[in-house]
């Protein structure tokens, strides 16, 4: 499991970004929902936690595409894959991510710091 | 209607055919296109497909397995646009026609050139453009860019970043004054400077010069920067001339109102090509820009589907993004001559930056260099100039 922030440094409708390797973005939703996913965009090389949050989905700050926080799905083109998504657990609170042991949908030209 | 022409086949397009699909349309689609090539994406050609990050199959617009039940005719290009009693006929330069119903203009636009013909100087649209360019940059020491667009200066920064030496050259007094107003194109222009790309404004070209392959650009004022290669970046125009004789209005581009109808029922426009009137601005208004080509469609296609009765949705403002130098600059809104910009976030001589376009109180633009959070934001705020 990998810290992410402390629970009030988080507020509702904030994101921040942890540089794991790929990044993971972090969000608190209006609802006081905490999700994980990948962090980088799957169709070009963009910050989906600079992205505009609404409701349970994030926007995508270059093109628009909205990937839903749950279950990582997107919406419509241009990005064609879904995020991943990752298990988030407030303990003491203190936000923890624990990360996803599946591939991430890495957008052409971004690679991975370990691969 | 039961069929549809869709001329040009590239990202407005393939979006018109998308949203045909999306908003219940079975009928037969049938996508023209002059290029020979599958839909493919164009902003990467100045940027990572020119600096050899990406491959031409990391272009491609369509997803895996997406199937739009879709005739395509690639490598054709439309001739023409003929009425019939019951719909329309586009000839094709291969002596077939396509008939329809309905038909989408989707033909964008065309980079223009310089008059004069040598070997090394390049104009980039399509990717058989960039894949030229990215081979003569290969063997080259020295670029001059001829016009500081946005394609112009990513160009420079790509070409800039493998190592070349770089002069941008610009007729007007400024940078980019046109799409950012003098102030902020000549902070762009101060981030040219900082990697050591010279950049020479309010002079125009008076001649290339070489012997059949180019070696220098004469300039107005007398002096001539060498080069092995020349790009062209001095705009493009809207793809219109096979429409002539057709009936369909164009001035800068095709006539559209704010749903993409032209002056032809059953005809819509939509993309580079399209010249769609703005309510705000009051004028018609041609975007250039890969955000309008991928969401106007839509709106076109509900025109074209209600037979024009649909009231089109408000068009979102104008928005680009280009990447230069590793710094990602964000644009939204129309920015004119006699707005008052300031700086909201960050500082323009560390380029990094947000900055907010006001007209009478309004805001009309934003620009953001590395700033994609906070223009994420500001960007929600822009009003159209006609509101209120
Ligand atoms: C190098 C480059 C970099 C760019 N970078 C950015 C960027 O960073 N950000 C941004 O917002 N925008 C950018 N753009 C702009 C963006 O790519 C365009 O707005 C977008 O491609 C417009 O799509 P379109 O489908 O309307 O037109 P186009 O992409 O021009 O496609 C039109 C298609 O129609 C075909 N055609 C033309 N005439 C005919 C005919 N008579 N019959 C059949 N087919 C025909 C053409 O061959 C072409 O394939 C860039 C453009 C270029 C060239
Ligand atoms: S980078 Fe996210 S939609 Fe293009």
């Amino acid at each position: 499991m990998i810290p992410a922030c402390p629970l009030a440094a988080l507020p509702r409708g904030e994101a921040i970004r942890l540089d794991a390797d790929p990044p993971i973005a972090v969000f608190h939703t209006e609802d006081g929902e905490l999700y994980a996913i990948d962090d980088t965009c799957t169709h070009q090389d963009a910050s989906l936690a600079d992205g505009w949050l609404e409701g349970c989905e994030v926007e995508c700050p270059l093109h628009a595409s909205r990937f839903d926080l749950r279950t990582g799905q997107v919406d419509a083109p241009p990005a064609k894959a879904p995020v991943r998504t990752h298990r988030v657990v407030v303990e003491d609170g203190t936000v923890y991510v624990e990360p996803s042991d599946l591939p991430p949908n890495l957008p052409p030209g971004v690679r991975s710091r370990s691969a | 209607m039961r069929s549809v022409a869709v001329v040009g086949a590239s990202l407005a397009g393939l979006s018109a055919a998308r949203a045909l699909r999306a908003q219940g349309f079975d009928g037969r689609i049938t996508m023209i296109g002059s290029e020979p090539h599958r839909p493919y994406d164009r902003p990467p050609l100045s940027k990572e497909f020119l600096a050899g990050h990406l491959a031409e199959a990391d272009l491609v617009l369509e997803a895996d397995g997406e199937d739009l039940a879709a005739e395509w005719r690639l490598g054709a290009a439309a001739t023409g646009l003929e009425r019939r009693s019951d719909g329309f006929a586009v000839p094709l330069a291969d002596g077939t026609s396509v008939e329809a119903d309905g038909v989408v203009i989707a033909t964008g636009a065309v980079a223009r050139e310089l008059p004069w013909r040598l070997g090394g100087v390049h104009t980039l649209r399509t990717v058989d453009d960039a894949r030229a360019l990215r081979a003569d940059l290969a063997g080259a020491r020295r670029l001059v860019v001829i016009g500081a667009g946005f394609i112009g200066a990513e160009v420079a920064a790509t070409a800039r970043t493998l190592g070349l030496d770089v002069v941008i050259v610009e007729v007007a007094p400024a940078p980019f004054a046109r799409a950012l107003g003098p102030r902020m194109g000549a902070v762009l222009a101060g981030l040219h400077e900082d990697h050591g790309v010279r950049v020479v404004c309010g002079v125009a070209v008076r001649a290339l010069t070489g012997d059949g392959r180019v070696d220098g650009v004469l300039l107005e004022d007398g002096r001539r920067l060498p080069a092995d290669v020349v790009l062209a970046g001095i705009g493009a125009r809207p793809a219109v001339e096979w429409l002539e004789g057709a009936g369909v209005e164009v001035g800068d581009g095709v006539l559209c109102d704010a749903g993409g109808g032209t002056s032809v029922p059953g005809v819509v426009a939509a993309g580079d090509c399209a010249s769609w009137f703005d309510p705000g601005l009051g004028r018609h208004h041609r975007v250039e820009h890969w955000t309008g080509a991928a969401q106007r469609p839509a709106t076109a296609v509900s025109t074209l589907l209600s037979g024009g009765t649909a009231a089109p949705d408000q068009a979102a403002p104008p928005y680009l993004w280009s990447d230069q130098y590793g710094r990602r600059v964000q644009f939204a809104g129309h920015a004119g001559p006699e707005d008052e910009v300031t700086v909201e976030e960050g500082d323009p001589d560390a380029r990094s930056f947000l900055a907010v376009y006001r007209r009478d109180g309004r805001t009309t633009a934003v620009l953001g260099v590395d700033q994609v959070r906070q223009f994420t934001r500001w960007r929600r705020r822009i009003e159209p100039v006609g509101a209120r």
